[in-house]
């Protein structure tokens, strides 16, 4: 192992910053990261050993104790529980004899949970050893069983198991007409830099991840910075639940975003840019190497591009599990080889970015965008949409509806448009922007896809009316909890204090007060937290409490007080000590009406 | 001309770089928090600092004072927040201030005096921290850290070393050590090194000096922590 750790240093040209490169390299091969290779790596990376070990912690893709030599993750997504993710997850349990959380007395498989893996279109879905298993069905895990109780290496398995499909429904504006590789960056120069960003100014680009920030402002701050040094990253951790549009334009339309990066380097003055790719994704990372490299056998990377002066290279770095780390300052801290905790703003990124130098972040679709435009100009763009949000919005549907997938509609269209084409019946609401977005009802399905009425990342689940809407509020409400970074302390406690206040009520043992604490807990948690992770934890109880109060009051019980605390489940290591679970050895918690 | 803000009504100056918790100061308005030191880095973890600036929130140690701003900070709205936020620490660590030898001299503690706190209000964790009682003179309590990383800034940036870090994510958080073993004893950690006297809780402790100052006697026994927390900077001036 040492001579391993000692070739990873040296390839990483001892570099801390690439310290997550180095865990994944290290956790691939010996399902989990030693002590000794952290004592190793800690001088050879100039850095401490607790860094080391917390960016280990933090990470749910790097562990301290080993793992499975086939390490299986099922997405937790309220999109595979929608298509019996539970059901699945207890056969696989039983067929490999190995409890969901642990790892196989024999060390073979360890099998868990992990938060939405990208493949809501195509659930129940899964991770082995990081790779992405879409489709699981009885039929595909009596084979995986198999593939694994008989240690067949995972290069060895049928191709088919790891088949992930497209599902381009909708194409629109960007996705009927890609770019030609080059395009893009020749129109560029041929109109200039400077009129290239007017152009973008004129298209009315807002970013795409769901904030809406002009793209011609942040690129135009970042240009007017006095530093000779600049980056631009663009963000592919796309986390939300319910969202895979970033992992389709990766597979398919890779070549427009690298070269929307690549007109962004030459306007803002940058030589470095990267990918910052979900580890979820880790199964389209060697195609998106190549593809770099196509560009620059082409001539569309590297130096003197297209036989300008500018020089500009893209390099692409995994994230290990952590959704915070679609927060730009979370993401550049992951990038720069740290936990991901979101920095305190001012100053923004635009000003000190990656290692304090100033550094544009975008989405991939503002990229995608971003290419187009500058190929075809601003007014192409701007034509589409309504007044203050122009263009296309690529979304992610999945949940009940006959047609998952992709489908990209021009800003304004109405929720029932949307909801018609994909084949949705039986509504009860739908989940716009993922969890920390809103879910709106049926009732409302006249509001607008727009920064203005429902703006969103592009993650859009339906629920028909089968659905028990509290079980979708807990998944979410668990999610966040699970997700927190834990730096700030309304996040921290408030959202595990959300999760077990929200429990208290679904599971039935909440009274009167429960749902006004709920509601006090929210607005704290929205109100105080440090960042978008805990200012919209809140959001899946707030907008259903909204809409759906009854719901809430239906499960409360007819008893004025209900203590928080269990005096039952208190008893459990007592009876366990006594050999008992007779009806005496239980106490009901407060005397029913 | 001096640049001004505003907080709770009153125009108080301010130095182009100050951040709002330090004009504050400066001016004697007493703002409750706990992550922040004025000698360390800000952090902007704990929230207590939250001020209300044109309408928003912003922790007040980390944001910059600018001309123009109108802050509130000692509004009821923002008080009984604070109040909910400390009781989020109570909760989430293990916090039993008669038993501790902190009680008195515990920041935490007389926060939550200063915001009236007369009970926890959520639900406790109860969760499971250990004790590190390796070290021959100083001690840590995980049950009484609230990750405000003023251990971690004072050893790397005031005793040169790099004894404390957090690790962990979300409600796993926790402090951990640099020692390959994980036990402070094996750290360079001195009983003299600033870190380990800057716990504003019991968190991190010095053995054996538990009752030398009685209690009764403590700094928060007779004043309040506004007043301990403003005249330590004032002196530390002079």
């Amino acid at each position: 192992m040492q001579a391993f750790v000692n070739h990873l240093a040296t390839e990483n040209q001892y570099q801390s910053t690439h310290l997550l490169r180095i865990l994944h390299a290290i956790q691939a091969r010996y399902h989990y990261i030693p002590e000794s290779a952290i004592e190793q790596l800690a001088p050879l990376l100039n850095i401490t050993r607790t860094q080391i070990i917390g960016v280990i912690e933090f990470y749910s893709f790097f562990h301290l104790t080993a793992r499975g030599r086939y390490e299986l993750l099922i997405s937790d997504s309220i999109t595979d529980h929608l298509v019996g993710k539970q059901a699945l997850t207890d056969y696989l349990s039983t067929k490999l004899h190995v409890a969901v959380g642990e790892v196989r007395a024999d060390g073979l498989v360890s099998l868990d949970n992990t938060s939405c893996t990208g493949l809501c279109d195509q659930g129940p879905a899964g991770l082995v050893n990081g790779y992405a298993l879409p489709h699981l069905d009885h039929a595909r895990i009596d084979q995986i069983s198999e593939l694994i109780n008989q240690e067949i290496p995972i290069e060895l398995w049928p191709s088919e198991l790891f088949q992930v499909d497209d599902h381009i429904v909708k194409p629109g504006l960007l996705l009927s007409h890609p770019l030609t590789p080059g395009d893009a960056l020749q129109s560029m120069f041929n109109r200039g830099l400077t009129a290239t960003l007017a152009e973008l100014d004129a298209s009315g680009l807002r970013g795409r991840g769901g904030a809406g920030f002009k793209t011609a402002s942040k690129w135009h701050y970042c240009r007017d910075e006095s530093e000779s040094e600049r980056y631009v990253i663009c963000n592919a951790d796309e986390g939300e639940p319910g969202t895979f549009k970033d992992r389709v334009l990766l597979n398919s339309y890779a070549q427009q975003v690298f070269e929307g990066m690549t007109v962004c380097a030459a306007i803002i003055g940058a030589q470095q840019g990267f990918l910052y790719l979900r580890g979820e994704y880790l199964f389209l990372y060697e195609k998106l190497q190549q593809i770099l490299a196509e560009r620059r056998q082409l001539g569309l990377l590297g130096n003197n591009i297209l036989n300008s002066d500018i020089h500009f290279d893209i390099d692409i770095c995994l994230g290990a599990g952590a959704y915070i780390c679609g927060e730009e300052s979370a993401l550049i801290e992951s990038l720069e080889g740290k936990m991901g905790i979101p920095r305190n703003r001012p100053p923004y990124p635009v000003t000190q970015g990656y290692l304090g130098k100033p550094t544009v972040v975008n989405n991939v679709e503002t990229f995608l965008a971003a290419a187009a435009i500058a190929h075809l100009g601003g007014q192409w763009f701007a034509t589409i949409g309504t007044e203050k949000s122009k263009g296309t919005k690529i979304l992610s549907i999945s949940g009940d509806c006959a047609r998952p997938g992709i489908y990209e509609y021009a800003f304004g269209t109405s929720i029932e448009t949307i909801l018609s084409d994909c084949g949705a019946e039986e509504l009860l609401g739908v989940q716009i922007g993922g969890p920390s977005g809103l879910f709106i009802s049926e009732q409302e399905l006249q509001r607008k896809l727009a920064f203005e009425d429902l703006a969103t990342g592009g993650s859009f689940i339906i629920f028909n009316k089968h659905r028990n809407l509290l079980e979708i509020v807990n998944n979410f409400t668990r999610f966040f909890a699970h997700e927190s970074c834990g730096f700030c302390t309304p996040c921290r406690v408030g959202t595990s204090l959300l999760k077990n206040q929200l429990a208290k009520i679904v599971e039935g043992h909440g009274s009167a007060g429960d749902v006004v604490a709920l509601e006090e807990l929210c607005a704290l948690v929205k109100n105080y937290s440090h960042c978008g992770l805990g200012q919209t934890a809140a959001n899946p109880i707030m907008s259903t409490l909204a809409r759906f109060p009854e719901l809430y009051q239906s499960r409360l019980k007819n008893i004025s007080y209900e203590p928080g605390f269990d005096l039952d489940a208190a008893l459990e290591t007592a009876r366990q000590l006594a050999n008992r679970n007779d009806a005496a050895a239980h106490l009901t918690q407060v005397e029913q009406d | 001309m001096t640049k001004t803000i505003r907080i709770d009504g009153d125009t108080i100056p301010f130095e182009e770089g100050q951040t709002i918790i330090e004009a504050a100061t400066a001016a004697g308005i007493y703002i409750p928090h706990l992550c922040h030191h004025p000698e360390f880095t800000p952090h902007g973890s704990c929230k207590l600092c939250t001020v209300n600036v044109n309408g928003r929130n912003c922790s007040a140690c980390t944001f910059p004072a600018m001309e123009g701003q109108e802050i509130l900070n000692n509004s009821q709205e923002l008080q009984a927040d604070r109040q909910k936020i400390t009781q989020m620490l109570f909760v989430e660590g293990n916090h039993f201030c008669p038993s501790c030898e902190k009680t008195g001299n515990c920041q935490l503690q007389a926060v939550a005096y200063h915001l009236n706190m007369l009970d926890s209000h959520f639900p406790h964790f109860y969760a499971h921290r250990e004790v590190d009682a390796s070290h021959a003179e100083v001690l840590i309590d995980h049950n009484r850290c609230i990750f405000c990383t003023l251990c971690v800034r004072a050893s790397h940036e005031h005793d040169g070393k790099e004894v404390f870090a957090i690790s962990g994510r979300g409600i796993n958080k926790h402090l951990i050590v640099n020692a390959e073993s994980g036990l402070l004893k094996d750290t360079n950690l001195e009983a003299t090194d600033l870190a380990a006297h800057i716990c504003p809780t019991g968190a991190i402790l010095i053995k054996r000096t538990a009752y030398q100052v009685p209690i009764g006697e403590r700094s928060y026994d007779h004043q309040h922590i506004d007043q301990v927390s403003l005249a330590l900077v004032h002196t530390d001036e002079n």
